[in-house]
C-alpha cells in the first residue's frame, strides 16, 4: 500500500506547463530518487507534493487523504516536509533558531534539537551563528535538520548536492540512512545520478515534464538511464 | 516602399478602435472649443474644472501607473504653481498669461533637488515622503506674509483685468487656456508613450527589473518623468487658482482636493492606461453631481469605492473594457509591419 | 535652564512619536506594507477611548484595558479580510487601499463625532510634575508616557528576538514561501502582526487623547511624525526609532520656541537633512 500516491498530475508556472500527467508512488519507509536534467520538472513535482503549487489535474494522496491543492502549511501538518532547493535558510534567524522554527508545529516524533545535533555535530558548535555565515554544506545540513524537526513521515529533498563539493555531498548522503532508518520515507531529487542511484531503491527519471523511465535502481542499465535523461 | 525580400520594417501604432477614438476626440475638441457660444458661465467653469482634474489625473497616472512612482504629495506642485502665479504677478509684475507657463518652469527647477531627496526613499516610504514634501511647501507658504501668510490672499483687480478687457473675454480666455492645457497634456503623454521613452516607460510599468536588465536607464527616466509631471501639475495649479482668484495654504495644498480626488479618479478609471483618467474624471463628476451634498459621507463612499475597485477590479473601468473588447482610444499599440503587411504573430 | 526644560519636553514627546513609529515599522518589517491609514487609526483609538471613558465612567488610562484588545481585534480582522488581499509584488494595491481606508476613517469619524476638538481628562496626573534639580520640572504624565514607550519598545524587542512567536514573525518576514514550509500560516501571522501594530496604536492613541486636543483630521500628521521617526532612526532598528522620535520631538520643541509657526517646519527640515546626508538612518540594521 503506497504511502504517497501521485497520479497523473499536470502542474503549471503561470501559463507554462511544467508537468504532464506525472505519476509516482512511495511506500512507507522507502527511498525513491527522481532524476532528470535541468528544467525537467523535478522541483515542480516536489513543490506540488509539498503544497506550494496546486496541480491543475490529477490527484495526490498521502495515507489515502487527498492533499493535491492543499495549502503548504497544512501539508506539513500531515507529515510531509520539503528541504527546498538552494537551502533557503531564514537570514534573520541563527542556526538554532532555524532548527527551532522547523519544529514549531510540535509534531510528535523521534526528531528534536538534540537528535539533529547528533546527526550533524558541526551545527551544535555553530548554533548561535547567523545562518548565512555557514558554509554551503553546513547550510544544507541546517536545511535538512529544519525539515526533520517537523517529524515528517515523508521527507522531500530538492537537489541537496547543488553547489556543494563532492566530498561534502558524500558526507551528507552518508548520514541520510540515519533518517530513513527511523522509518521516514524519502524522495530525493538529484542531478547527481550516481549519488541518487546509490541512495535509492527505486528511481524515476523525468524528461520535459514526463516520466520517461522508472524502476529499481539496481536493474536499470546505464544506457536506459542516459536515454531517459537526455531523451536521445 | 521597401523592395520585397529586404528586412525593412516599421512600427505601426494605430488600431481600428484608435482611429475611431482619435476622430471622436477631434470632433469633441471642436465642439468644446465653441463652448463660449453655446454654454453659459456655469458650464464654462464646470468644464474648466473637468479639464483641470483630467490633466492632474493624467499626470498622476503617468507618474504612478507608468513610472511606478506613487506619490500622495502632488498637491505640493499644485500649490507651488498657484503660489508662483500669485508671486510672479503680484511681486514681479509678470503678466498672468506669461506667469502660468513660467510657474511651471520654476516648479520643474524646484522639482530637481526635491526628486534627489525623495528618491532616497523607496516604494511606500517614497509615497509618504512626497506627503512630507507637500507639508513643507504648505508650511513655507504660510510663512510668506507678502502672499497673505496663513490666511492667504486674493488676486488684485488690476492683475485680473490685465488678462482681457471684458469679463466675458476673461472667462473665455481662461476656459480656452484650460482646454488647450488638457489637450496639450494628453497629446504630450500620447507622444511620449509612442516614443522610445514611452516604450521604456511601459517596460518599467510591466517589470522594472526586466527593463533594467534590458538596458533601460530606469533611474534617469524616473527622474525625468517626476520633473515633467511637476511642471505640468504646477501649470494646472496656476490655472486653477487664476480662475479661483484667491489662494491660501489650506486650499492650494489640500490633500483632499488635489490628491484624494485625483487618486480616486485614476483608480476608478484604470491605472496605467491613458484612457483611465479620462473615464475616471467623467465618472467622478457624475458622482459629484448627485452625491456631493452628502458631505463627508460622499468622501467616505469614494474611499470605499476606491478600495472595492482595487480589490475586485484593479485595472479599473477602462481596464475591464479594454481587456474585454481590445479597444484603444489612442494610437498607442505597437505592431511590427514589414513592407506594409502586418507580421503574423 | 529654560532651554533645558524645552529640550526635555521634546525628549519626552519623542517617546510618543517612537510609539507611532514602532506600529508603522512593525508591519513594514513583517509584510512590507506601509499603512497610510496608520495615523488615522491612532486617532480612531483616541475616539474609541473617548467612548469607553464616557460609557464606562473610568479614567482614560484605565480605558486602555478595553481599547487595546478592541483595536487589536479590529487589526486582525482588517488584515485578514481586506489587507491580505492586497499583498503581492505590486506596490499600488496596498498603498491605495490604505489610502482609501484613511479617507474612510477620517470622514467616518467626522460623521459620528463632528469636527469638534476633544480632549480626555486624566485628572490630577496631568498637572502634576516632578521637580528635578534647579528649576527643572518634568510633568508626571509625559514621564509616564515616555516610560510606557520605552517599555513597549523593550517588550517588542523581547517578543521578536526571544519568543517562538517573534521567530515566526521574523521568518515570515525573511521568506514568506519557505515560512509556509515549516507550517506557518502566513495569513494568520500577518493578521497577528497587524493586531500587534494596532495594540501599540491603541496605547499611543490613548496617550495622545490625554495629552492634547484631537479631532478627526489630525491623523495624517501623526503618520508623518511616525514615518519621520522611522526613517531618521533607521529601518529595522526599534531603539533607533526611539532615537528618531526624540530627535523629532526636540527639533519641534526648539522650533516652537523660536517661533510657534516653526514647530512643524523645524521637524520636517531636520528630517529632510537626515534624509539628505544619511538616508539609511542613524542606526540602521542590515535590512533584506
Amino acid at each position: 500500500m503506497a504511502e504517497l500516491s501521485v497520479t497523473g498530475i499536470d502542474a503549471f508556472y503561470g501559463d507554462f506547463q511544467a508537468l504532464f500527467g506525472v505519476s509516482l508512488n512511495v511506500a512507507a519507509g522507502e527511498v525513491v530518487a527522481v532524476i532528470g536534467a535541468n528544467g525537467a520538472g523535478k522541483s515542480t513535482l516536489l513543490k506540488s507534493i509539498a503544497g506550494l503549487i496546486a496541480p491543475r489535474a490529477g490527484t495526490i494522496a498521502f495515507h489515502n487523504e487527498a492533499i493535491g491543492g492543499m495549502a503548504a502549511h497544512a501539508v506539513v501538518r500531515r507529515g510531509i516536509a520539503l528541504v527546498p532547493e538552494g537551502r533557503r535558510l531564514f537570514p534573520s534567524l541563527s542556526v538554532e533558531e532555524n532548527l527551532l522554527i522547523g519544529g514549531q508545529l510540535g509534531r510528535p516524533g523521534p526528531w528534536n534539537l538534540a537528535r539533529v545535533y547528533t546527526l550533524f555535530p558541526v551545527l551544535a558548535e555553530r548554533k548561535a551563528a547567523p545562518s548565512q555565515s555557514l558554509s554551503g554544506g553546513q547550510q544544507q545540513m541546517v536545511a535538512i535538520g529544519r525539515a526533520l524537526m517537523s517529524n515528517p513521515l515523508l521527507l522531500l529533498c530538492d537537489e541537496i548536492s547543488l553547489g556543494l563539493a563532492p566530498i561534502v555531498v558524500r558526507d551528507i548522503y552518508a548520514r541520510l540512512p540515519m533518517v530513513s532508518g527511523e522509518g521516514t520515507s524519502l524522495i530525493i531529487v538529484e542531478q547527481d545520478i550516481v549519488q541518487a542511484l546509490a541512495a535509492a531503491r527505486r528511481v524515476y527519471c523525468l524528461q520535459e515534464g514526463r516520466v520517461a523511465l522508472s524502476g529499481e535502481a539496481a536493474t536499470l542499465t546505464r544506457e536506459a538511464i542516459s536515454a531517459a535523461y537526455f531523451g536521445v | 516602399m521597401s523592395a520585397p525580400g529586404t528586412s525593412a520594417f516599421r512600427v505601426a501604432h494605430a488600431t481600428p478602435s484608435s482611429r475611431v477614438g482619435l476622430a471622436l476626440f477631434a470632433g469633441l475638441i471642436v465642439i468644446l472649443a465653441g463652448a463660449p457660444w453655446w454654454g453659459d458661465r456655469q458650464h464654462l467653469r464646470l468644464l474648466a474644472e473637468i479639464y483641470a482634474y483630467m490633466a492632474l489625473a493624467s499626470l498622476w497616472n503617468l507618474l504612478a501607473g507608468y513610472a511606478g512612482l506613487v506619490s500622495v504629495g502632488q498637491q505640493a506642485y499644485v500649490g507651488l504653481g498657484a503660489y508662483l502665479l500669485f508671486a510672479l504677478t503680484m511681486i514681479a509684475g509678470v503678466p498672468p498669461l506669461v506667469a502660468i507657463p513660467l510657474a511651471g518652469v520654476i516648479a520643474a527647477i524646484v522639482a530637481i533637488p526635491a526628486a534627489a531627496l525623495m528618491f532616497r526613499l523607496r516604494g511606500h516610504y517614497f509615497a509618504i515622503g512626497t506627503w512630507v514634501m507637500a507639508e513643507v511647501f504648505r508650511l513655507l507658504a504660510s510663512q510668506v506674509s507678502e502672499l497673505g501668510g496663513g490666511s492667504g490672499i486674493s488676486l488684485p483687480i488690476g492683475i485680473v483685468t490685465s488678462i482681457a478687457p471684458t469679463r466675458a473675454l476673461r472667462e473665455f480666455t481662461i476656459y480656452w487656456l484650460a482646454l488647450a492645457l488638457i489637450v496639450a497634456v494628453l497629446a504630450s503623454i500620447v507622444l511620449l508613450l509612442r516614443s522610445r521613452y514611452g516604450l521604456a516607460l511601459t517596460a518599467i510599468r510591466d517589470n522594472e527589473t526586466a527593463a533594467r536588465s534590458n538596458g533601460v536607464n530606469v533611474a534617469r527616466i524616473k527622474y525625468a518623468v517626476y520633473v515633467a509631471v511637476a511642471l505640468g501639475t504646477a501649470v494646472v495649479g496656476a490655472l486653477i487658482f487664476l480662475q479661483k482668484l484667491r489662494v491660501s495654504p489650506e486650499t492650494a495644498f489640500s490633500v483632499n482636493d488635489w490628491t484624494a480626488f485625483v487618486i480616486f479618479i485614476v483608480v476608478i478609471g484604470g491605472v496605467g492606461r491613458v484612457e483611465g483618467p479620462i473615464i475616471g474624471t467623467i465618472v467622478f463628476f457624475v458622482l459629484r453631481q448627485f452625491l456631493a451634498d452628502l458631505g463627508s459621507l460622499y468622501l467616505l463612499m469614494l474611499g470605499a469605492c476606491a478600495i472595492a475597485v482595487m480589490l475586485v477590479a484593479p485595472k479599473g473601468l477602462w481596464g475591464v473594457i479594454a481587456d474585454r473588447f481590445g479597444w484603444q482610444l489612442f494610437p498607442l499599440a505597437r505592431r511590427v509591419e514589414t513592407g506594409g503587411k502586418p507580421v503574423q504573430r | 535652564m529654560e532651554w533645558l526644560n524645552i529640550i526635555l519636553q521634546g525628549v519626552l514627546v519623542g517617546g510618543l512619536y517612537a510609539m507611532f513609529a514602532t506600529g508603522l515599522a512593525l508591519i513594514f518589517g513583517v509584510m512590507r506594507l506601509v499603512n497610510i491609514a496608520h495615523g488615522d487609526l491612532i486617532v480612531l483609538a483616541s475616539y474609541v477611548a473617548l467612548v469607553a471613558t464616557q460609557t464606562l465612567n473610568v479614567n482614560p488610562l484605565v480605558s486602555l484595558i478595553v481599547v487595546v484588545p478592541l483595536m487589536a481585534a479590529f487589526g486582525y480582522a482588517l488584515q485578514r479580510l481586506v489587507l491580505n488581499r492586497t499583498l503581492g509584488p505590486d506596490l499600488l494595491p496596498p498603498l491605495l487601499v490604505t489610502f482609501g481606508l484613511s479617507v474612510i476613517i477620517q470622514n467616518g469619524l467626522l460623521e459620528l463625532f463632528t469636527a469638534d476638538s476633544r480632549k480626555l481628562q486624566a485628572g490630577a496626573i496631568e498637572t502634576n510634575s516632578i521637580h528635578l534639580f534647579g528649576g527643572l520640572a518634568v510633568g508626571t504624565l509625559p514621564l509616564i508616557q515616555f516610560a510606557v514607550a520605552v517599555a513597549v519598545i523593550a517588550g517588542l524587542q523581547a517578543l521578536f528576538y526571544r519568543t517562538a512567536f517573534g521567530r515566526a514573525f521574523r521568518a515570515t518576514s525573511d521568506d514568506p514561501e519557505v515560512a509556509r514550509l515549516v507550517g506557518i500560516d502566513n495569513r494568520h501571522v500577518f493578521g497577528l502582526a497587524m493586531a500587534l501594530s494596532l495594540a501599540v496604536v491603541a496605547i499611543a492613541g490613548v496617550f495622545l487623547a490625554v495629552r492634547a486636543n484631537f479631532d478627526p483630521s489630525i491623523g495624517p500628521a501623526r503618520l508623518i511624525f511616525g514615518f519621520e521617526a522611522v526613517i531618521m532612526g533607521g529601518l529595522g532598528s526599534m531603539w533607533g526609532m526611539l532615537a528618531g522620535g526624540i530627535i523629532l520631538g526636540v527639533a519641534q520643541a526648539i522650533g516652537a520656541q523660536i517661533d510657534p509657526g516653526w514647530q512643524l517646519l523645524a521637524g520636517h527640515i531636520v528630517f529632510l537633512i537626515v534624509l539628505a546626508i544619511r538616508p539609511e538612518g542613524l542606526f540602521p540594521k542590515v535590512q533584506g
